[in-house]
């Protein structure tokens, strides 16, 4: 099966240049609830859109393509999807990655690690997953690829803010100068996991602050990815987003409900199993992508 | 689920514009399908499955198949879950066993759907079914997850076949092929089969899973779908059909809050069974799949239809033809009045009843302060009458009354008001009915017990009597004298009534009582 698309579903109605008709709004409508947008941002996506298009007397459906990009674009552009990870002499920038089950946190921040590795800063990675079977694994051979130093838990089971707390310790004690905190997944629907990481970020804040909480969202996630989002916002204090497996076919339509009601900005986003594949998020490049 | 709202609410708001009608337009169809519509794409269903789906749904509630028991909402309520559940199969499917030779299961999925996490579950449930089964890590990809899948075997307590290392080393089709042998020779009579998490559009990888399922010919393909996922699950389900073909389906992470509309997608689109439902991170957590509890699950309707399922149960059409006939030949009496009283009963308990309602959490103050008793009451009262007088209360005279409310335990007070109340209802039903109401069987206050909506009619007509308000003073006053009057309860509800559902709601729950009472 080909890669289904925004702009492939939209194909038939801005293949060539025509006059916009009726049916074309009921495209697409349907072009972004296949997006995964969600019933309330489609709807608020397509007034703006017509609130444009009314402006002009005549308008054809490369006008309507371009005035999508760019109402797209600007509802994203409303963020800083800056990361700020500026550590002080002495105190490493501490990042906290969590999210539900199955997302990519790990491979995340295997990714991450590397991104900061090769702008000439050092990292280590905690293994605060001590729940899943062999996560640590996962995790050490992660931070091998990406070039990072790794705290591993000492025993099996051990509280995850302990090897938070350890993983800050060590960078602290080398002179690293950011710590990545590998955590559990767990489902935002359950308290006791979410108030597990409250805890971690407790014990973190005693000896270095937290300069980024960020909450890895899985592309192929429906609305359910609003309900996680408000969930680990309130438990983990989160500063930013991670949108993952979007070389997949999903289009991941819900962050922009996500950003709209959650004021966090996307930082960064990954798009495979490479150690590259993961890139800063740029409003027009995800647009571009998400309508080609 | 606070964000979204229940469809329940929805569609209670959405029918609101019902109150005065008995059957439904097709407007009406049209503004609740358009509710539906949005519920399931809020709940993840795929599009053209939802446009199916609302397409269904519009034709049968605009066709003659109407039970009477319902008023419109509830109607339209019930053929939504009909529906839903006829997509999502009657019946829980099996999975498939071989009759010689190893079971072969083959697992299949996205990345991160849970496929290792399940294969330890089936492993563990297979186990203690007293299978014996084998955890084959065809996982090559993905780091250490052969180590992942060695320990979770040993959680579970049974055997494993890694021959290869994982972590991009060995081939998957190869140890699919020697993982069977290893069975026979063994004696494992089920291999269930870990394979990596792929995309559906990574044709690669999609070989590669069509060349295992080649090799090793398994009785079940089972495709792991997160219950998270959105739209995506069609590509997602079609591409992984296409790719390997799959016999049944796992829905993972249950144990979130997501509604889970992909179990209809899937359904809807590939028409194969889901199987287990994969409840949380345990080994234990793994379910057989219930399409009934998912059908709620997806549009949240469950009490909404418990309370269908009640009012169905306890409302004979008959009697209430009966009633009706009686309340316009001037023939009701304080006996059939009874009648009523047991057959509401018969629904539960009036707080549980009220509780189901829509909307009615922000009715729970209120709703503690209603006195269940103020039924046993009435009931009472009645229950000393002789038969004579509950035939004809014009005979009530104050020896009469005093007798009554001796052998009640309550107060003259008390037989005065429900005497009072009686006569007035009575008469008034007698107005409505002659005034040829469109649905004379729902008169009858039992049914109309949870639905305030049909029952907004009385409202309507009762406004109409300027002496109401007056009525009902005299009333409180009254009854305040002796035990928790019916107005204390409901009271609260009638002074800012306007407006508010709940309030409305409440206002007519009251008003039903008064005049039955």
């Amino acid at each position: 099966m080909a890669s289904w698309s925004l702009g492939k579903a939209l194909k038939s109605m801005f293949a060539e240049a025509r006059d916009v008709v009726d049916t074309d709004w009921d495209d697409l409508e349907d072009s972004l609830l296949t997006a995964d947008f969600g019933p309330a941002v489609t709807d608020s996506v397509i007034s703006s859109v017509r609130a444009v298009a009314d402006r002009s007397a005549r308008i054809d459906t490369d006008d309507l393509r371009r005035i999508l990009g760019e109402v797209l674009e600007e509802r994203l552009a409303t963020f800083d999807s800056t990361l700020h990870l500026s550590s002080q002499p002495g105190v490493p920038a501490v990042v906290l990655v969590v999210g539900v089950n199955g997302v990519g946190k790990t491979t995340t921040i295997g990714k991450f690690a590397k991104f900061i590795t090769t702008r000439g800063k050092s990292v280590v990675v905690g293994a605060a997953d001590t729940f899943r079977a062999a996560a640590v694994d996962q995790l050490a051979t992660w931070a091998q690829r990406g070039g990072a130093t790794i705290v591993r838990p000492q025993h099996d089971g051990q509280d995850p803010a302990s090897v938070a707390f350890q993983t800050v310790e060590s960078a602290i004690a080398s002179g690293t100068d950011i710590a990545i905190i590998d955590t559990a997944g767990r489902l935002h629907t359950k308290s006791g996991l979410m108030d597990e990481l409250t805890k971690i970020r407790r014990v973190v804040e005693k000896q270095a602050p937290i300069s980024e909480v960020l909450l890895v969202l899985d592309a192929t996630t429906g609305q359910n990815g609003l309900m996680q989002a408000a969930a680990f916002v309130e438990s983990a204090g989160v500063t930013g987003l991670v949108v993952t497996k979007l070389d997949g076919s999903a289009r991941a339509g819900f962050i922009f409900a996500v950003q709209e009601q959650t004021g966090l900005p996307i930082k960064l986003v990954g798009q495979g199993e490479g150690i590259d594949d993961l890139t800063g998020f740029t409003p027009h490049v995800f647009v571009q992508q998400l309508l080609a | 689920m606070a964000m979204f709202g229940s469809l329940s609410e929805r569609l209670t708001s959405a029918l609101s514009s019902l109150r005065t009608k008995g059957k439904l337009s097709p407007a009406d169809v049209d503004g609740t399908v358009r509710e539906i519509r949005r519920a399931l794409l809020e709940a993840d269903v795929a599009l053209d499955v939802v446009k199916d789906f609302t397409g269904k749904v519009r034709e049968r509630a605009l066709g003659d198949d109407v039970n009477k028991a319902l008023n419109p909402a509830q109607q339209v309520v019930q053929i939504v879950n009909e529906e839903l559940v006829a997509i999502l199969g009657g019946d829980t499917a099996q999975l498939q066993f071989a009759k010689t030779g190893p079971t072969i299961i083959m697992l299949a999925g996205l990345q991160g759907s849970g496929k290792t996490t399940f294969a330890g579950k089936l492993a563990k449930l297979l186990k203690s079914q007293g299978h014996t089964p084998l955890l084959v890590a065809c996982d090559l990809q993905r780091p250490n997850a052969v180590n992942q899948l060695t320990v979770v075997a040993g959680q579970a307590g049974v055997s494993i076949f890694a021959p290869e290392p994982g972590n991009g080393v060995g081939n998957a089709v190869t140890v699919a092929r020697e993982s069977v042998s290893h069975a026979k020779a063994k004696q494992f009579d089920t291999v269930i089969i870990d394979t990596a998490g792929r995309l559906g559009v990574d044709a690669e990888l999609m070989a590669e899973a069509r060349a295992v399922r080649d090799t090793v010919n398994p009785d079940n393909v089972l495709f792991v779908l997160d219950a998270m996922i959105g739209q995506d699950a069609v590509a997602t389900a079609k591409a992984f059909q296409d790719g390997v073909d799959f016999t049944g389906v796992v829905l993972s992470k249950l144990d979130g809050d997501a509604r889970g509309g992909a179990a209809l997608s899937v359904r809807g689109l590939t028409n194969r069974p889901i199987i287990f439902a994969s409840t949380g991170e345990g080994l234990d957590d793994l379910e057989p799949f219930y399409p009934d509890r998912m059908a709620s699950r997806i549009l949240d309707l469950g009490d909404i239809l418990t309370l269908i399922e009640q009012a169905q149960k306890a409302f004979d059409e008959e009697d209430a033809r009966k009633v009706a006939d009686k309340i316009a030949s001037d023939t009701f009496t304080l006996s059939d009045f009874l009648d009523q009283l047991q057959q509401m009963r018969k629904m539960g308990s009036m707080k549980s009843m009220l509780a189901m309602l829509p909307g009615a959490g922000k009715m729970r103050e209120q709703l503690e302060q209603f006195d269940e008793k103020e039924i046993d009451h009435t009931e009472a009262i009645i229950r000393s009458m002789t038969p004579a007088e509950r035939t004809n209360p014009k005979l009530l005279n104050g020896s009469r009354r005093l007798r009554i409310a001796k052998g009640s335990g309550m107060t003259v007070t008390d037989v005065n008001a429900l005497v009072n109340r009686f006569e007035q209802a009575a008469k008034m039903m007698k107005t409505v009915a002659r005034g040829g109401m469109p649905n004379i069987p729902g008169m009858g206050p039992m049914p109309g017990m949870p639905r305030p909506k049909s029952k907004a009619q009385q409202p309507k007509k009762k406004g109409s009597k300027s002496g109401n308000p007056a009525k009902r003073a005299a009333e409180n006053a009254g009854i305040a004298a002796g035990t928790a009057a019916t107005g204390s309860g409901f009271g609260l509800g009638a002074g800012s009534g306007a407006g508010q559902p709940s309030e409305s709601d409440l206002e007519t729950m009251r008003k039903l009582l008064e005049r039955g009472i």
